[in-house]
């Protein structure tokens, strides 16, 4: 069966298709289906296991952070509530906010360590595979839906996934990616190079610019045509880089090495053109900007390249990985831009992202030790905000030095994620039925449509821009979501709810994983005082619609 | 001030009449969904805009604008004189052929990009795709350097949107085309889902969930800039501008003169929102990607194109904003002169036509020709893209060769190009 993905791509259809379909009883049939195969949460998650090295990774790290704040007249911020920690978590690992089910579990936890075993516990859900995965993928293979008979974005996210819950250690996944040969449906690591092509032609530039950027951290793109103004990478360098791929092709049996092809230049050292034709060219050899004994002896070029990459002296790997990862989890990477890094400092050092780095390294390149690591930081549960800061410019200088959480808009699926959860009060698993992900899906693609779509260039931080503001202000979808139904959160909570407090506190729970401040809470119980029927649904509504359009409610804090 | 309802025709007087009358005096308020200003801003003096009739998926040359009949599988009468001497056009743009004469034809726009998207990046932003960062559409650069300060509704707007829609680039995405679905839906997400007095209880309810926010964060509402764009957007709900988008205010005769279809009503309205000052406006017309039957494919598309590519020069002109809105007519590439076997055309970025005018350009010349018999390649005098983007933007009064620092720490400049001088008014 096509995926919906590229039935819209191919089609253009899809969105007539979808337009016979009444927004909210689609999402009404497909949320409620959902629910009704809601996740079985079994009781509070086990104890965690005593891990002294872990236990010490966080601490330097912590200190680490400390330091960047040292002797420049900063307040470094408080422990943010645990609610709005396990915010943090559930956008990053999910891409929603916490479901009122997960919310009243988690209260109810009351044994120690209790964001630990959380964290724990969403690192073996589903979710978490599918949506880090997506999210990797985006940097690995990039946006671009390319030529769908060659790259198969479906099955890569699928593949990646797996590998995720299965913890398969980082490097081996990234030499799989370079280096698998194959069928890019049965051996989907293979989409990390058809990904590259573009008019049935392998461009090998584009794969080593990838390679580089996303398992590198460095930008040496400029460098496809002239030396690197900044950085000490040359042009020949990055074409001997290219080289690896030089005799990779796409046959009939899919992702091949030929071993008499080879990458060819123009004799005057610039890319070969398409038309080029009868210019004359020279072969490229196969060579790493640095630390060639890293390449080993045997196996085919880019099964070489891959143990290069992941060789365990490099400490660029570890680093690029751990900035990016660093950037999921606070919607901002430690360094910017998050795939041009500064050269790693020489010998053992004590920064912030090379203690991160080291770490996983050391550990197999444990993601899942990776992000146990990160979400322990004491950056990472701290606070937003900081009560002795009250200007803009001010908080930016903290968010800069890492002495609070920042604040980061969330991404325009995030946004649609939490939109889908806050509907119901029961998570919302990707196990639900094919029609829940076709309705996700059509409203993630609307959505994100109209929303903005930052792409490719995934973690710069979009401004709120007007026609996101008008989405969220008078758009169908979200005021549809918030309408009081029979179905919706807004009108079960209505319904269920023994008193008016209770009703208010629990709709702030579900859309904005807090309690109402007293002011907040007064007003909306006068509002709802004596309302019955139609009045008492449109003042849930109002709420629901509020709530919705609160900056809290787009932001990350 | 709540803009009038009634259109035109209820008004005895006509219309050419009407607007000099409306626009000379107190009684602008009577022309419909105009603000003030615009209504009296008329001619040269106008801030300039720029109109882009984006055709996608790669139009024909050899069935638009530079056909060659009896070469390359055309009939040997296809072809239609114009209003200038001795240029002809395909016979399917008769409305076209009869405005010509306020546009140049480029018959040798050349490129090297024959990918879809590759090519309209190339086609929109003047340079080819790069990997380290976006550049920003013509349209972008335009808004971004010259921006209207009393405009309430967006300044830089895509109509029909296809895959690639005009983008801000690293100008930044409050630079991206505000996209307009439809034209004859309206506007999506500019009217409050309620009515108003429920609207008011809503904002009120914002304003202390916001303050709440605020007082746990102080530093925070101002760095979200929350406020402002929430106060931007109800400023923009709320401004007379948006009755632009009325189209029914205006005349039958008027709307059916550009034709019935999403694009024609799409160039009336970027002819209603230039009136009000929106700088940037694209305009997109799909289905030019004719690899099979090529010429029922282009015919259908003519159909579309003519009467509303004539009938929105015509109506700039009547209105004396042609001097003050450069239109530019353009796809991501050209076709094959050689028919294939599924009697289609494909991809030709070598040799490929555009057309251009208003905004102070040259009008009425023609500049190079592609080879009649198929076999040259390059068409003579090519023209890169480019250099007619930057004699666009110095037109339009924009630095083109102005070098921003992007995010990544590269300069770039907003061109590339050069302004080609034959191209701009003597």
């Amino acid at each position: 069966m096509i995926p919906f993905e590229d039935v819209e791509h191919k089609t253009g259809t899809f969105g007539a298709l979808i337009r016979l379909l009444p927004l909210v009883a689609g999402v009404a049939l497909a949320v409620g289906w959902a629910a009704s195969t809601p996740v079985v949460l079994q009781g509070p998650p086990r104890a965690v296991p005593a891990d002294a090295s872990m236990a010490d990774a966080v601490a330097a790290l912590n200190s680490a952070v400390d330091r960047l704040a040292v002797g420049k007249g900063l307040h470094v911020a408080r422990p943010a509530p645990d609610l709005t920690v396990l915010r943090r978590i559930t956008l990053a690992f999910f891409g929603t906010v916490p479901s009122l089910q997960e919310v009243r579990g988690f209260e109810a936890d009351r044994a120690p360590q209790r964001l630990e075993r959380w964290v724990d516990r969403f690192l073996e859900d589903r979710r978490f595979g599918d949506y880090f995965a997506e999210r990797l993928a985006t940097f690995v293979v990039g946006t671009d839906d390319n030529q769908f008979l060659l790259f198969r974005r479906d099955r890569f996210r699928e593949w990646l996934s797996s590998r995720l819950m299965a913890n398969t250690p980082y490097d081996q996944v990234v030499r799989e990616l370079v280096s698998q040969q194959g069928l890019w449906t049965g051996k989907p690591a293979a989409n990390f190079v058809t990904a590259a092509v573009g008019d049935d032609d392998l461009d090998e530039m584009k794969l080593a610019g990838r390679t580089v950027r996303s398992f590198l951290g460095q930008r040496m793109d400029c460098a496809q045509c002239h030396d690197h103004p900044f950085a000490d990478w040359t042009q020949a360098q990055f074409q001997g880089l290219a080289a690896f791929y030089g005799q990779t092709g796409i046959t009939l049996a899919g992702v091949e090495d030929d071993p008499e092809k080879e990458l060819e230049i123009r004799e005057d050292g610039m890319p070969v053109m398409k038309d080029d034709g009868a210019v004359k060219k020279k072969v490229v050899p196969p060579t790493v900007p640095f630390h060639p004994e890293w390449l080993p002896a045997t196996g085919t070029r880019r099964q070489k390249l891959g143990e290069w990459l992941t060789h365990r002296n490099n400490r660029r790997f570890a680093r690029a990985v751990s900035n990016r990862v660093w950037g999921y989890l606070f919607g901002r990477p430690f360094h910017q831009p998050v795939d041009d890094l500064p050269d790693p400092p020489v010998g053992e050092s004590d920064q912030v992202l090379d203690i991160v780095a080291r770490d996983f390294a050391r550990h197999g390149y444990d993601f899942r030790r990776l992000l146990r690591v990160l979400t322990r930081s004491k950056v990472f549960r701290a606070d937003s905000s900081v009560p002795q800061v009250l200007e803009a410019d001010e908080l930016e200088k903290h968010e800069k030095a890492w002495a609070v959480f920042p604040l980061v808009r969330l991404r325009p699926e995030q946004i649609v994620g939490s939109f889908q959860q806050t509907f119901t009060m029961r998570t919302v698993n990707q196990n639900a039925p094919l029609i829940m992900r076709f309705i996700r899906l059509v409203q993630e693609n609307e959505f994100i449509q109209r929303f903005g779509d930052l792409g490719d260039d995934e973690l710069r931080e979009g401004g709120g821009t007007i026609p996101q503001r008008l989405m969220l202000l008078n758009g169908k979808l979200p005021n549809e979501l918030a309408e009081a139904s029979p179905i919706s959160a807004a009108g079960r909570i209505s319904g269920m709810a023994p008193t008016d407090e209770v009703c208010v506190e629990t709709a702030y729970l579900v859309c904005l994983t807090r309690r109402p401040e007293p002011a907040e809470r007064d007003y909306f119980v006068g509002r709802l005082a004596g309302k019955t029927g139609d009045d008492r649904s449109a003042v849930m509504h109002d709420l629901f619609w509020t709530l919705f359009n609160t900056t809290e409610f787009s932001w990350n804090h | 001030m709540e803009p009038l309802k009634h259109g035109c025709a209820r008004c005895a007087i006509g219309r050419r009449s009407f607007l000099r009358l409306a626009g000379g005096t107190a009684l602008s308020f009577l022309f419909p969904g105009m603000a003030a200003r615009a209504a009296t801003q008329r001619g040269v003096e106008r801030p300039k805009s720029l109109i882009t009739l984006w055709l996608s998926g790669g139009p024909s040359q050899l069935e638009t604008w530079d056909p060659h009949p009896g070469k390359l599988g055309q009939a040997s009468d296809f072809r239609l004189a114009t209003r200038l001497k001795g240029v002809f056009v395909s016979p399917w743009f008769p409305r076209v052929a009869d405005v010509l004469d306020r546009l140049t034809v480029i018959r040798s726009l050349t490129s090297k990009e024959g990918d879809h998207e590759r090519a309209s990046y190339y086609l929109k932003t003047g340079y080819r795709p790069d990997p380290t960062l976006r550049h920003p559409s013509l349209g972008a650069i335009l808004t971004q350097q010259m921006p209207d300060p009393e405009l309430e509704i967006p300044q830089h707007m895509t109509i029909s949107p296809s895959n690639w829609p005009a983008h801000g680039g690293f100008l930044g995405d409050q630079f991206d085309a505000f996209k307009i679905f439809d034209p004859r839906d309206g506007l999506q997400n500019m009217q409050a889902p309620v009515e108003a007095e429920r609207q008011k209880s809503r904002q009120e309810s914002l304003r202390l969930v916001e303050k709440s926010f605020r007082a746990r964060n102080p530093a925070g509402g101002d760095r979200t800039r929350h406020q402002e764009t929430v106060d931007e957007a109800f400023a923009m709900m709320s401004s007379d501008q948006l009755g632009a988008f009325h189209l029914e205010d205006e005349t039958k005769a008027v709307r059916e003169r550009y034709g019935k279809s999403a694009f024609g009503q799409g160039c009336l309205l970027a002819r209603r929102l230039v009136e009000v000052g929106v700088r940037a406006i694209e305009v997109t017309l799909d289905g030019f990607d004719s690899h099979v039957n090529n010429l029922e494919t282009q015919k259908s598309r003519a159909e579309d194109l003519d009467p509303a590519l004539a009938a929105l020069i015509l109506d700039l002109e009547e209105r004396d904003l042609l001097q003050s809105t450069v239109v530019l007519v353009i796809g991501e590439f050209g076709r094959t002169p050689k028919i294939n076997l599924a009697e289609g055309r494909d991809h030709w970025p070598q040799g490929f036509s555009a057309l251009v005018g208003g905004g102070g350009l040259r009008r009425g010349i023609v500049i190079g020709e592609t080879d009649p018999e198929g076999q040259k390649e390059m068409p003579s005098d090519p023209i890169q893209v480019e250099n007619l983007f930057a004699t666009v933007l110095s037109v339009v009064g924009v630095k083109h060769d102005r070098e921003l620092m992007t995010r990544v720490g590269r300069p770039m400049k907003l061109c590339a190009g050069s302004p080609l001088a034959r191209l701009r008014m003597s």
